[in-house]
Formats: C-alpha cells, structure tokens, sequence
C-alpha cells in the first residue's frame, strides 16, 4: 500500500492537497455513487416487506399500553387485513381473564390412546399454516415402563394404541414461573391473572430466545406468512390467541383463551374422543379439575427445573 | 466526546473534527492496486450478503434452514463467536496497560479497532436473526420495553453497545489527537481503558449467561459456559492479530511488530491449553455421568441414532485445536523464518474456535430437542451468504480502520 498523504508537518492538520487531488476526489466519488445503489438495488426486496407492513402496524404501542380507543383501532385494522389477505371476515374479539379464575389442565395418561385428533383440532381452531401442518401439541409415543421422553417418538405412525405404548400429549405447561417470559427483551409475552402466558403478536421482535428456553418445546415461530384458505378460517378470533399471526412471530398455546374466557371449553378436550382431558378453574371448590388434583396422583413434567407447570398427568 | 476539552486559545474543535473526519476518510481510501481490489471483492460479497437478507425478510425467515427444534443456526454461532473475538483484544490492552509493554503499547490500537469491527458484526448478526427487524426500536430503552434486568438479552445489549462506545471513543480520540499533533492527554483515555479491560470480560460473560442460564437445556446448562467462552475468546482474538501484524509487516512501513506478536504468541500458548483442558473436563463430566445429559454431547462427538450432521464439523475442530495447540507449544514456532507456520498455527487455531463456539456450541444445544426429537440442521445457501456479507461488511470496517490507524503506529516507531 503507497502512502500517498505523509504529511511533511505532522503537527500541522491538512488535507491531502495533491496535485489530481479533484480527480482522485472525482473518481472517488463516482465509486462511492455506484456503491451506493448497488446497495439500494440490493436490498430493494425489502420494499415488498414494507408494502405488507402499514404504517400503524409499525408504530403500534404494547398490547398493556393501548387505550380504549387505540384497541378498538388496531382490532379493525386486524380484521381488515385479515379480509385483504385471506378474504375472510373474521370478529376479533379482546377476552380479558375473569376475575377469580385460575385455569389448570390435566391429561389421564391411562385413557388417551394416541389418536391425535387433539393435534388436528389445535391446527383449525387457531389458524394455523395449513402447508406445515402446525399444532400447538404434540403427542409422544411413549414405551411402557419409563417416564423418560428420551425413549419416546413424536412421529409415530399405524394403528394405536400399540399394546406396549402409552401416549403423552404435550402442548404449553402454563407455567407459574415461565422462562419464556423472564427471556423475552422486549416483554412481548407474560402471564396473564387467570394463568395463561400470552404473546402480543404485534410486538414480538422474533428473536427466539423464549423458544430455547421453553423445556416443553410449546413455542412455535412463524417462518413464513401462515396460509389458509378463507372457507377454511376460523372467524372467532381474539387477539392475544388465535387470530392469524404475522410473519417473523412467535405463537404458542392459549388454552384456546378466546373460547375459555367466553365460558367454553379448549378445542383440543372437546375434539378428545376418549375423556382423557380434564380442564377447569382450580379456584373454583366444586370443579372437577380440582377434586382430580386433590384425588388423583398426578404428577408434572420436568419437575426439577422450577417451571411450575399449570398441566397435570396422571394414570387411573 | 472530547470538545469539553477545547481551552479558549486554541483553534475550534467544531471545525477541526470535520476535517479530522474527512482527512481519516481520504485517507482510508488511497491505497494501492491492491489495496482497491480487496475493498471491492469485501464490498461484492456484502452486497451479496445484503440481498439475500433483503430476500429473508421479504419472504420469511422460510429461507434459512432453521426450524421450531433448531430455532437458532449460522446467525447466532457466528455472533457468539464473534463477541468472543471482540473481547480477545483486549490481551493486547492488558500487556500494554497493566504490564506497560511499550511495543505493544505503541501497536495496541489494533486490538481495540477489532474489538470495533467484531462489535459491528456481532450487532449485524442479531439484527441478521430477527424475525421482524422492523420492530427493532421495542428493544430500545426508553423508546420501547426493555426487559432489565430480568431478561439476559438486555444486559447483552448494553454490555455489547457499551463496548462499542469504549473502544470507538478510545481510538477517536487517540487518532484525533495525533491528527491535531498533539500529546494525548491520559485523564481522556487511561480510565476508559481500564474499563474496558472490565468490559471486555463483561461481554463473553453476559453472552454465556444466555445460554447457561437456560435449565431446559442441558447441554449449555453448566457453570463452565462463561469461563470456556472467555479462554477460547483469547485464543482466537490474539490469533486473528498476529495475523493481521503479520501481514501489515508485508504491506506496510509499520515497524516494531516482531515483539507484540511474540507476546501474543506467548498468550496463546497457554489459552489454548486453558481451553482444551476445559473442553476435556467437560467431556468427562457429560460422558462418565452419562444419562440423558449426555444426548447433545453424543449427537455431537459420535452422532445420535444414526443422525450425525455434527460430527464432521466437531472432529475438524478438535484436529485443528489440538494441531494449534501442539504448533503453539513447540519454542520454534517464532523464528522469523517460520512466519507461515505461525499463521498457519493461527489460523487453524481460529477456524477451531469459530467451530467449537459456533455451531459446535449452538447446534447441540437443540438436539435432541426439549422432547427429545432430532432434528438436524444444516445452514442453507442464504445463511451463507448473509453470514458472509457480514464478515465482508466486518472486514471492509476493520480495514478501514486500520488504515486510518497507520500514521499513528508509523509515528510510534519514530519515538
């Protein structure tokens, strides 16, 4: 490398003054222009992303800081897309916890047989991409005689039950102290009073870490737009669950808030055929959920890591 | 940062700045044929990488190879090793300040102008493995929510942007000293100097407390993390800078190198031991405990029913650190004939760690995942060419910066 500016007084503050300094200045110039809109014309598809975000989507406050107004707002604009993108009308609805509610879930190992349709009611009542198949559960073929998830298989396949086999549906655990929360930087996630940990889908910065770590894997991130088809959505929406996620978001298990804070049970029991499920308001006395919990030996996964969970197993 | 300083006598800081700027900027673009032709390949390869991440965020992250079992990849390996290689310079601060070695002392701005451009790319990197980066501005304090102290990611992003502002007010004000030709005033720098020393820990720290801290996974789960991270950080930060002296003694009138990069040589030497034994002692703990802990360190070293896409990578970086460590070790290793040796050491050394810190490090901690599926992965075509770009983007900075530096470490070796 030539030094073509050493200057004779250091002590002295100069501008290299050469001799073709305007034309080197010139040539410089030109190179930095045309550097310039390479880099423009390289990152030009970032003008399609932008088409797709509008500008109240990109200025919209915390879901915990909108007022009245700003929410009713953001929820039309919500359906209005939703009608723009997928040709559906959708109601969004913004179920806040009932007072005095607690929800917990519990699962009896002995009676679910692995049939899945859990999983597939999941994957219609909240919206999800129909070409990956997504679901917030998953069920874990489990061979008799260890509690070890190691031996166990979420791709199953033939007939079940499978007289060696039990079956471990897992979906979000609820959990009283959820480290996807405590990871989150931006607070785009948190526990809400009744228990259930929610996403607002509108500020999660899609970073990922709640994703590493959540030990139940109950996390999903949308890797691309999630495609329905209109006639295939489902128009009973809410915003901090089922409602179609953006791109580039995180989602997860809601306990189906949108159908259980409206007095009605989660679509993952109610598509169970075999009653394996059992969900309720442990602070309610008369519950069924809670005499299970006080009469039951049940047990939770991953006890050892502090998690807390607010889902319950058990065998008859 | 510094017209604070500005007694009434003197000329105006306000216009002597500017030209302080535009003089570093002229300069830093005169070279030679040479010079010009490396800038533009380093500027064709980010334009390359900047595309394909414009491609990403248009269409998703569908693009990468990433799923909801590995739900980080490239973009985050290469951002841990890079913290790594941000904090490494600062062993050339501590023997120039705490030790008062003058040869490093007169040459120590090059460690602090890579901590500069490791910064860049780190930052690049996490922007890089956003889902929405349009949604940047939540993370800012103030202007969003920021999640101090509860999430790591926050302290991460102070810890890292404070770093930056360390060492670029460190060098700013070295090199705009030496641009007015003047003696450089010691309150202005020695105390950020010293805690940057702090700081440089402080950032390998925090980045493994992202990961260790996380109890649903065991493979990253271990007190060792931070440590481990912080030795293999001073053996492939001092590596990437023996190098880089090495050949700015080809390419430049800068003397006086032979000395820091025997110093340094001396440092590595026993990093990268510190390093293996750590590795070892992890070993042995996951492999004679064995249990479930053991999965990810299996899936890594020998592969998991039947699955094995680590394997090859983590025995590379085993055969490189071990070969690094024995070249390392060897007393001959610094004659001034053997300098290809000595970059070649380094070099294998470096490519090591990027493997050890980086996929080595991330990848197993999803597989088997937190339910025990294995699902493997493999950077896609576009993770390449972004973690490219912004190595090139990296490079071009830290060029850059190094030219800018030349006169400064001319001058030095005129004293």
């Amino acid at each position: 490398m030539t030094d073509t500016n050493h200057p004779s007084r250091p002590d002295l503050p100069t501008l290299p003054i050469i001799e073709n300094f305007s034309r080197r200045a010139a040539i410089k110039g030109g190179f930095a222009t045309l550097g310039a809109a390479a880099f423009v014309a390289a990152i030009s598809p970032l003008r399609h992303a932008a088409q797709n975000t509008s500008a109240g989507e990109f200025m919209q406050n915390h879901y915990t800081e909108l007022t009245p107004e700003q929410k009713a707002d953001v929820i039309a604009r919500l359906e209005e897309e939703a009608k723009e993108k997928y040709g559906a009308e959708v109601t969004i609805g913004d179920d806040r916890p009932i007072p005095g509610t607690k929800f917990v879930y519990a699962i009896n190992l002995s009676v679910c047989n692995g049939n899945g349709k859990c999983v597939e009611a999941c994957h219609k009542e909240n919206n999800h991409d129909r070409a990956t198949n997504q679901s917030y559960i998953r069920v874990i073929e489990m061979p008799k005689g260890t509690m070890d998830m190691e031996q166990g298989s979420t791709t199953y396949t033939g007939a079940v039950p499978k007289d060696d086999k039990f079956y471990l549906p897992v979906q979000c655990q609820q959990c009283d102290e959820p480290p996807c929360v405590d990871v989150c930087p931006v607070k785009a996630t948190w526990k809400e009073d009744d228990g259930i940990v929610v996403v607002d889908y509108n500020w999660c910065i899609g970073c990922r870490y709640c994703e590493a770590a959540c030990p139940y894997h109950a996390r999903r991130f949308n890797w691309k737009q999630p495609e329905v088809p209109a006639e295939e959505v489902n128009p009973d929406q809410s915003y901090l669950s089922n409602r179609i996620r953006p791109v580039g978001v995180v989602e997860k298990c809601t306990y189906c808030l949108h159908r259980t804070r409206r007095g009605k049970l989660p679509a993952c029991l109610e598509a169970c055929p075999t009653g394996a499920r059992v969900f309720g308001n442990i602070l309610d006395p008369e519950s069924n959920i809670r005499w299970l919990l006080e009469n039951k030996r049940v047990y939770i996964l991953k006890e050892e890591l502090g998690t807390k969970p607010a889902f319950f197993y058990y065998f008859d | 940062m510094t017209t604070s300083t500005a007694p009434a006598d003197k000329p105006s800081y306000i216009a002597s700045y500017p030209r302080f700027l535009a003089r570093s900027l002229w300069q830093a673009t005169e070279g030679s044929l040479g010079f010009y032709a490396w800038m533009t390949l380093l500027t064709a390869l980010f334009l390359v990488g900047a595309n394909a991440w414009a491609n990403q965020v248009a269409g998703g992250m569908i693009g990468t190879h990433m799923t909801d079992q590995v739900s980080w990849g490239l973009y985050i390996a290469n951002f841990t090793f890079m913290v790594g290689l941000a904090a490494g310079g600062v062993m050339m601060v501590i023997p120039a300040y705490l030790y008062h070695d003058r040869k490093m002392h007169d040459v120590v701005i090059i460690g602090e102008l890579l901590a500069i451009a490791a910064i860049v790319m780190c930052l690049m990197f996490v922007v890089a493995d956003l889902g929405r980066p349009d949604r940047f501005w939540h993370m800012m304090p103030g202007l969003g929510k920021f999640n101090f102290p509860i999430s790591m990611l926050t302290w991460d992003v102070i810890v890292l942007n404070g770093y930056l502002l360390l060492n670029l007010h460190i060098c700013g004000y070295l090199l705009y000293m030496r641009f007015l030709g003047r003696e450089p005033n010691p309150v202005w720098y020695v105390p950020f100097v010293m805690l940057s020393i702090v700081w440089a820990i402080s950032i390998h720290t925090v980045t493994a407390f992202l990961y260790c801290g996380l109890g649903g996974r065991p493979f990253w789960n271990t007190a060792l993390l931070a440590p481990r991270f912080l030795a293999s950080a001073f053996v492939s930060g001092p590596a990437f800078i023996i190098v880089t002296m090495v050949l700015m003694k080809k390419l430049t009138r800068v003397q006086g190198l032979d000395q820091p990069i025997a110093t340094l040589t001396k440092i590595v030497r026993v990093t990268i031991l510190i390093n293996l034994l750590m590795v070892a002692s992890e070993l042995f703990t996951e492999f004679y405990t064995g249990g479930a802990h053991v999965s990810a360190a299996k899936y890594l070293f020998f592969g998991l029913h039947g699955k094995t896409g680590l394997v090859p990578w983590t025995w590379t970086a085993i055969g490189l650190n071990v070969t690094a460590a024995c070249l390392f070790l060897w007393p001959g290793l610094l004659a001034p004939r053997l300098r290809w040796l000595l970059v070649s050491a380094c070099v294998m050394a470096f490519v090591g760690t990027w493997i050890e810190k980086g996929m080595g490090l991330i990848i197993p901690g999803f597989i088997p995942s937190t339910l025990h599926q294995i699902v493997e992965y493999a950077p896609s075509l576009l993770e390449w060419k972004v973690t490219v770009g912004i190595w090139a983007f990296g490079l071009m900075v830290f060029t850059i910066a190094i030219k800018t530096a030349l006169p400064t470490l001319r001058q030095a070796d005129q004293d």
